[in-house]
């Protein structure tokens, strides 16, 4: 699990699942249409577990598009359209058999806005275990909902108050709310979209943080606009520039040492 | 005629004026319209108001008092023994005068009646040739004013916006005055019913019995008791709710999350077209066929469901208010953030989980005030239960058999021949005040309800 590990995967044939034993995820000529607008041009990258991977670059540039397709959450929306192949431990998402609903419980997903149900605190990390059938008894739930809320570092801050509403929280715990909800459902990937674009410094430190952690447990695809943020929390960071998949590797190589000179551009500050 | 033509030469000068006070802004500046305060147009307008406004109130003034004058000056003319008359009997000599003069004369005319409606139609023409010039020197006058006002530093901007603010205010308080005024028309006229039969025997009498009105009657032998018409009206609405309830929800539910872009364009429409069918033609339905259809059904099963039946003319009314609560709630429904549904469905939660756990839920608060509307809707609604229901107040719990509602009972009562002052027919001003705030608490709490929804989410 070491940088020098990363695959260049523009090479591998499309469609062959490379035989790395720590891939969790990997993209294979994976292509997005919005009706006949094209945004992602055949991206093929690996995720390695337990790893976080950043995916930077200018807005619009695909990175959002790319992250909603590693848990089909482009099914959603109506006119968009995608083809290639992404592979979870080397099962194809997009394959008919799969069930997009095993899926998502398998990839979670945190949104760039603060999203809790309007429900209490107890009953937003309850959502995912209930519907799940994860948990039958209360004290079942009490444990589960314990367990993420901690592992969300906000257990201390919300133990006394879980009847109260999620909306009633601050911004920043709000976050960390909606990271617990995803964790309670024990996902093998989470998927972090800008997370702490809503967020102040204080709070953002804290997400950041708790990135870190869920890093022993989970494999985490977040994407950023804050090169420092990538910088800080990531191992690898992939860079995305008109649809395309400019170049990818581990985060300090990119960093330092890029290839590309729209990569160079785009970290110095030349553009985005 | 004069009067069209006045108005159209007001018309003519107000442009003028309007030319006049952009130019006479920009003379006054040299042509430089940055010095003016206001931009030139608002010089102009400043002007045409000027022109406008004080001739037509000067216009409506005269045509308002005119007819007054002249009433006073004909009754001066008219013999000693007709004015001498009683009031009542020179009300209706002066009425015919008037409808000589307006060309369509009674049959018994007498000579003296044909003399003074001449002197009106001469007057009448007299006036207006008074009034034409005096307004339209009145206008000129206007326009003469504004100009020699009109200077660089004057704020005509303030002041055209400051007549428009007047003019809104006026408009709006149009719309509420004639609110005040039906209510306290019904309000008077219940208060007279009130003073005849006592509230305590119209509230709480579970009997409707008002029979007719007769001279010199007692009128406490007859019952005017609210209850059997209410007990109608909620029943009905409640039958009408449980069709409309359910069917409007599951289509807004329908619409609103399962429906691609273009089924909903398509069928939001057709939808819609239901909210405006006639009430009336929903009546047409109910009498012709929902009635005897639901006769004969009643039948083969052996129940013996009456034509007019309650169950009549709730379902027909429940489908009468199926698009406006699966309007109101398919709008509610989709204002609940998509970010909601994201978060759901990134949990891994199916469409019916996301919709029965989130959505709805979210969206609960406004559904209900949407059907608290839909609910006020059906109570206040009179054409479908005109033609649909009897007029047999019977306080029963059974909806195969006849009742009535209110509002079938103003409509009854006050198109029957009885006396107006009697209480046969002002009991119809009592119900309506009821009913007015039946349903006004209906709509506040409603309209508090959606409203506590929307500081949810904004």
């Amino acid at each position: 699990m070491t940088a020098t590990m990363t695959v260049e995967s523009r090479s591998s044939a499309p469609a062959a699942m490379p035989a790395v034993d720590a891939v969790k995820m990997a993209s294979r000529g994976t292509e997005v249409y919005y009706g006949e607008k094209r945004a992602l041009h055949g991206i093929d990258i690996d995720v390695l577990e337990h790893e976080v991977l950043a995916l930077i670059g200018p807005s619009g540039c695909g990175k959002s598009t790319f992250l909603r397709c590693l848990n089909r959450m482009n099914d959603t929306i109506d006119v968009a359209r995608v083809t290639g192949e992404i592979f979870i431990d080397g099962k194809n998402i997009y394959d008919r058999d799969l069930d997009v609903v095993q899926l998502r419980a398998r990839v979670g997903m945190v949104f760039q806005k603060p999203n809790p149900f309007p429900k209490s605190i107890f009953d937003n990390i309850a959502y995912g275990p209930r519907i799940h059938g994860l948990a039958e008894h209360k004290d079942e739930l009490d444990a589960v909902v314990e367990k993420s809320l901690r592992g969300a570092g906000l257990w201390e801050e919300v133990k006394d108050r879980l009847p109260e509403p999620g909306t009633g929280l601050s911004g920043g715990q709000q976050q960390r709310l909606c990271i617990a909800r995803a964790i309670a459902v024990s996902p093998e990937v989470i998927l972090m979209d800008e997370p702490c674009s809503a967020l102040d410094p204080i709070a953002t430190a804290h997400v950041e943080e708790l990135i870190d952690e869920l890093r022993q447990d989970y494999t985490i695809v977040i994407v950023t606009h804050n090169m420092q943020q990538a910088a800080r929390v990531s191992q690898k960071t992939a860079f995305f520039h008109l649809g395309d998949l400019v170049e990818h590797g581990a985060t300090e190589e990119i960093f330092t040492n890029p290839r590309d000179e729209r990569t160079q551009g785009y970290i110095t500050g030349r553009y985005g | 005629m004069i009067v069209l033509v006045v108005t159209l030469a007001i018309l003519a000068m107000l442009i003028v004026g309007y030319r006049m006070g952009v130019g006479k802004a920009l003379s006054a500046t040299g042509g430089q319209a940055r010095i003016l305060h206001s931009r030139p147009g608002y010089y102009g307008t400043y002007t045409a108001l000027w022109c406008a406004l004080p001739a037509c109130a000067l216009m409506a003034l005269w045509l308002i008092v005119q007819p007054m004058v002249i009433a006073a000056m004909i009754r001066g003319g008219l013999p000693a023994d007709i004015r001498a008359m009683p009031d009542e009997d020179f009300d209706l000599v002066m009425t015919a005068i008037r409808a000589i003069a307006g060309g369509t004369p009674p049959s018994n005319v007498e000579p003296y009646m044909e003399a003074a409606a001449a002197r009106i139609g001469e007057l009448e023409i007299l006036g207006q040739w008074f009034m034409a010039p005096l307004v339209l020197i009145v206008a000129l006058a206007g326009i003469y004013f504004a100009i020699r006002h009109i200077v660089p530093d004057l704020r005509a901007r303030n002041k055209v916006e400051s007549v428009v603010k007047i003019l809104l205010i006026i408009c709006s308080s149009i719309a509420i005055l004639t609110t005040v005024g039906i209510v306290a028309s019904v309000l008077f006229e219940a208060m007279n019913f009130f003073s005849i039969i006592p509230p305590q025997d119209f509230f709480f009498n579970p009997v409707w019995d008002p029979g007719f009105a007769r001279a010199g009657e007692d009128h406490t032998q007859h019952d005017f008791g609210l209850l059997p018409l209410m007990w109608g009206t909620l029943f009905i609405s409640f039958i009408a709710m449980c069709v409309a309830a359910p069917i409007g929800l599951m289509s807004a539910i329908y619409l609103s999350e399962y429906a691609t872009s273009r089924v909903r364009s398509v069928a939001k429409p057709l939808l819609e077209i239901l909210a405006g069918i006639p009430t009336v033609v929903y009546g047409f339905f109910a009498l012709t066929t929902m009635g005897p259809f639901l006769n004969t059904f009643g039948d083969t099963l052996g129940l013996d469901i009456q034509a007019s039946s309650a169950l009549t003319a709730g379902l027909v009314m429940g489908i009468m208010i199926v698009p406006f609560v699966s309007s109101l709630s398919d709008d509610i429904i989709s204002q609940v953030p998509q970010a909601m549904r994201d978060g759901s469905y990134g949990m891994g939660a199916t469409r019916s989980e996301t919709i029965t756990k989130v959505v709805f839920p979210a969206a609960l608060p406004g559904v209900v005030g949407g059907l608290l509307l839909a609910v006020s809707r059906a109570i206040g609604e009179t054409m479908i239960v005109v033609m649909a229901v009897g007029a047999a107040a019977n306080l029963t719990a059974n909806p195969f058999e006849s009742v009535t509602t209110v509002t079938v009972m103003i409509v009854k009562q006050l198109t029957g021949d009885n006396e107006f002052s009697s209480p046969q027919t002002l009991v119809a001003f009592a119900l309506g005040l009821t009913l007015f705030v039946v349903t006004l608490c209906l709509n506040v709490v409603a309209l508090y309800v959606v409203r506590r929804y929307r500081e949810q989410y904004e």
